[in-house]
């Protein structure tokens, strides 16, 4: 298990390396600079602010410094376009995309998972079908569609609820619900989906015969393996929640991580690109990881480490 | 886990419940506590008034810090008492010498009292080339400002000398600043850059610099020597000018002018101008005030001069001041503090306003215009804004380079079905390049004629837009901008016959693209950083920055040298006049319409009036609460 653990994170490293090296040289492939503004500025001035962040460096050394910074000093270096170092961005605005992701996930969870359990008990009746087409909606609308409804027409007349704005914890439900909700539709084809194959197989049908009560084959027999499917795409979406969403954090005010994938590109702000992406796929890894020890620990027949085969 | 779900259900009925006070919106809180709330699209870039260069920091530095004068709560162009209590040019008939008389009362937020030194340490410091401001040229009216920004060693320490003195002009033509394009080596970094063993190389072998040939070795060898002597000597480049502003006592600053300005105190109300605390900024060394240091803004460390305090800085959630008790005027303050939101998607800024969340929108989304009037009577404005929008034409490409096609493609456009149809700002069809204000007069050659243009256009030897070849209009990745560029296509399909292709680019690479002279026609724009003229007008010279357009005039320039010697405020917006009608007859840019702000203020709010470059001053507004029911909710 650790064996397989430290394996997976030296894999991690790796494909960290290369998000890195793929993502400075895109950056840096980009029209323009980051100083670059409407207003002329002096070449002086530019180039004073280039030695500023240490772009008047030759390109290698730029792409060595940054990883070795961050190994020796901890840096991922000051953000051009906030003028502040990219760790307190990111230390600033990921408790609160956390906490959304975290929220959104529940919701997720909670909906997706009954809805789809509750489908594949019921197959082919209405109750799946209505269901699934939930689902499917689910996943097709946007949630620059969905945020907006949900402001226009429950935020705005359900008094205590604000349209936009962060500070009390009211104010997460909304922007849960609308980053929820693709989540929970997705959860819910994907346990459907998995529950039906489990059903179908011999050992449930010779606890059926045995007179096992519905309920309890469910809980105890079938869950456990209908919801693989479900927790393998837990867990890189999890990531992807807990990163922020652009859409959904401009939509309600959000002062999360989302924003800063997408403004950092338009400000052509490497440092804080850099930061995001590969803060974001640090947490990739380690869901994936984890996704990967639960499966382990739910499905027996996934042995972690090698030596027990 | 349906369970959980109902717990979970529940508890944020219960939450949603326990918050709610249905008769008072946080607006309503907020004007009882006499704090003003409004939208400020995006997280400012940092609140060091040298360092930043947007509208949105504009708006909470002008409330942290106070310059030498204040703008006027009703009055466009009207100075109030700030820093200075008193101000005026020494010579009234030749305004290129003024005084400011400090207010002796006048201290920073943590009791420090502010000096005219401060002022010349802050504009020293805004002018010193490692500092890298974006908005030095804002202080380049004062007198060497400009050669000490640009380190112009060779200007400064040959002008006065001999053969170079009311002769400055023979050495134009060599490389004394950074070349990015000359060859070899020394000419791409000018002999202003170079260091002493350069120079120590260069004065064994000149060849190694490329003179143009009218300079005489004697002249080459004396720039050489004077550079060396001075970079091998200990002074640095401040000691070398003779900088035009001065502290004549402790309360008295005396600005010393290129050229008269009679408009200065204009000038000084922009945040370029405002000072900053010395001793706050030593704290981090002595010598790295000259740098950036971004903490002394940070809330735990920032001291400011203004009517307001910064109290906490939540990033991406809102900035908010307070009172600065030791403000000169706080008695008189009539805000107990502003908080900042950082909305920058206009929709959600509306919904909130609608929601009771806010005071004041930054901008109002033109689908909302109608039903906030419906909605709201009383509470949208629409208000002329300082700033020009209008089509840059490459004057180096065909068919560009007859005036005639340009002005056949202005006339072409019709602005007010444009603005009818398309923005539906309640903007206003541009009759020149300035908008309307003051006494200055608008100018009205400007319009739509397609009659006109297609006149011009056979004149210039395309008839019905024959022989016209494809041309390529550069604009942003907005919808707007695309909805408006498909306008403007269309009206020149219609009136010229002219194929144009749109071409649309995210900011930074249109912004690029621009710079780098590559397109036929290109959307822009232009927000006046003051309250004359010539904030629309000095950009159109040979080597402004900003002009992109490849069009110059030795006439326009020698009609804007003559504004700026004349001391007379009359005599020089006729000037300017003449110098605007002469730019418009040869029309490099294609004036649109002039740009109005759109936003949904609160009754609550008193005392914010029409200004018309948008710079409230925020100790004149008070919080009352109207007596009025709110129907929604």
């Amino acid at each position: 298990m650790i064996r397989f653990i430290i394996n997976r994170l030296l894999q991690g490293l790796l494909v960290l390396f290369a998000l890195y090296t793929i993502t400075f040289f895109l950056a840096k492939a980009m029209p323009g600079e980051p100083f670059t503004t409407e207003k002329n500025i002096s070449e002086e001035a530019k180039a004073y602010q280039r030695a500023l962040y240490g772009l008047d460096k030759s390109m290698l050394e730029q792409y060595l410094r940054y990883p070795i910074n961050i190994v020796t000093e901890g840096s991922f270096a000051v953000s051009t376009s906030k003028g502040r170092p990219v760790r307190d961005i990111i230390a600033q605005s990921f408790p609160n995309s956390l906490i959304l992701g975290l929220s959104a996930l529940g919701i997720a969870i909670c909906i997706g998972v009954p809805l789809g359990v509750i489908s594949a008990m019921r197959k082919n009746s209405w109750v799946d079908w209505g269901s699934m087409s939930i689902a499917m909606i689910g996943i097709c609308v946007p949630a620059f569609t969905v945020g907006p409804l949900l402001q226009i027409y429950i935020a705005a007349h359900l008094p205590g609820l604000k349209v936009a704005g962060w500070g009390s914890p009211i104010d997460i439900i909304l922007p849960a619900l609308t980053l929820g909700l693709t989540t929970a539709a997705y959860l819910a084809r994907l346990t459907r989906g998995g529950m039906l194959e489990i059903l179908s197989q011999d050992f449930i049908r010779t606890a059926r015969a045995k007179g096992v009560p519905s309920n309890k084959l469910i809980t105890r027999h079938a869950l456990r393996g209908g919801l693989l499917p479900a927790i393998a795409f837990i867990g890189p979406s999890f990531a992807a929640l807990i990163s922020g969403s652009f859409i959904v954090e401009t939509i309600f005010q959000v002062p999360g991580m989302g924003q800063h994938f997408v403004n950092a590109v338009i400000a052509r702000d490497e440092f804080l690109l850099l930061g995001v992406a590969l803060f974001f796929g640090f947490l990739i890894v380690i869901m994936n990881l984890a996704a990967d020890i639960l499966t382990g620990i739910l499905d027996p027949r996934v042995r972690l480490d090698s030596n027990q085969k | 886990m349906m369970r959980q779900f109902l717990i979970f259900l529940a508890t944020s009925t219960a939450l949603v419940m326990s918050g709610c006070d249905s008769s008072q919106t946080a607006v309503d809180k907020a004007t009882d506590k006499g704090i003003l709330i409004m939208g400020n699209t995006s997280e400012p870039k940092g609140l060091d008034p040298h360092i930043v260069s947007g509208v949105l920091e504009n708006n909470v530095i002008r409330a942290l810090f106070e310059g030498l004068v204040v703008e006027h709560p009703s009055k466009d162009g009207v100075a109030l008492p700030g820093m200075a209590e008193k101000w005026y040019p020494k010579d009234p008939q030749k305004p290129d010498e003024w005084i400011f008389e400090l207010r002796k009362d006048a201290q920073w937020s943590d009791g420090t009292p502010i000096t005219a030194d401060d002022f010349i340490f802050s504009f020293r410091r805004i002018l010193t080339p490692a500092l890298a401001s974006d908005y030095s040229f804002m202080l380049y009216y004062i007198k060497d400002a400009e050669p000490y920004h640009k380190s112009q060693r060779t200007y400064l320490l040959c002008r006065d000398i001999a053969p170079f003195k009311d002769n400055w002009d023979m050495v134009k033509g060599v490389d004394l600043g950074p070349n990015g394009e000359a060859e070899p080596d020394f000419n791409k970094k000018g002999i202003d850059h170079l260091k002493i063993e350069e120079l120590i190389e260069l004065q064994k072998d000149p060849s190694l610099f490329e003179w143009p040939e009218n300079i005489s070795e004697r002249i080459r060898t004396l720039i050489v020597d004077k550079n060396l002597e001075f970079s091998q000597s200990d002074k640095s480049l401040w000691e070398l000018i003779n900088f035009g502003a001065s502290a004549e006592g402790p309360h008295t600053l005396k600005v010393i002018l290129n050229s008269p300005i009679p408009f200065l105190p204009e000038i000084t109300k922009h945040y370029t101008w405002f000072p900053v605390p010395r001793h706050v900024l030593e704290k981090y060394g002595k010598e790295k005030v000259w740098e950036r240091i971004p903490e002394w803004t940070y809330p735990e460390n920032i001291v400011s001069n203004g009517a307001f305090i910064l109290n906490s800085w939540k990033f991406n959630e809102h900035i908010e001041v307070k009172r600065n008790p030791k403000y000169w005027d706080a008695n008189n303050v009539g805000i107990n503090g502003i908080r900042y939101l950082p909305i920058s998607n206009l929709y959600t800024e509306d919904r909130m306003y609608y929601d009771g969340q806010m005071h004041l929108t930054y901008s109002l989304a033109p689908e909302l215009i109608q039903y906030s009037r419906e909605r709201y009577p009383n509470e949208v404005r629409n208000e002329l804004y300082l700033g020009t929008y209008f089509i840059r034409t490459n004057v180096t490409r065909e068919p560009f380079t007859d005036p005639k096609v340009r002005i056949a493609f202005s006339k072409a456009m019709d602005q007010e079905a444009l603005i009818e149809n398309v923005l539906k700002g309640g903007q206003k069809p541009a009759g020149g390049l300035v908008p309307p204000f003051g006494e200055y007069e608008a100018s009205n050659s400007v319009g739509f004629d397609p009659e006109g243009a297609r006149k011009l256009l056979a004149e210039a030897g395309f008839p019905g837009g024959e022989g016209l070849p494809d041309i390529e209009f550069l604009t942003t990745d907005k919808e707007t901008a695309k909805a408006m560029a498909e306008a403007l296509q269309a009206m020149w399909k219609q009136n010229l016959g002219a194929n144009v292709k749109i071409k649309q680019m995210e900011w930074t690479s249109y912004i690029t693209t621009m710079f780098e002279k590559k397109y036929d026609l290109a959307a822009g724009g232009w927000i006046g950083d003051y309250l004359d003229p010539l904030t629309f007008l000095d950009m159109w010279m040979k080597d402004g920055g900003n002009n992109r357009t490849g069009w110059h005039s030795p006439k326009f320039e020698v009609l804007l040298k003559k504004a700026a010697d004349t001391g007379d405020p009359q005599a020089r917006y006729r000037t300017l006049e003449e110098a605007e009608t002469l730019l418009l007859s040869e029309r490099p840019i294609l004036p649109l319409y002039w740009y109005t702000r759109n936003y949904l203020i609160h009754q609550d709010l008193k005392g914010w009036n029409p200004l018309i470059l948008d710079n409230h001053p925020y100790k004149f507004l008070k919080l009352e609460r109207q007596q009025k029911s709110k129907s929604e909710k």
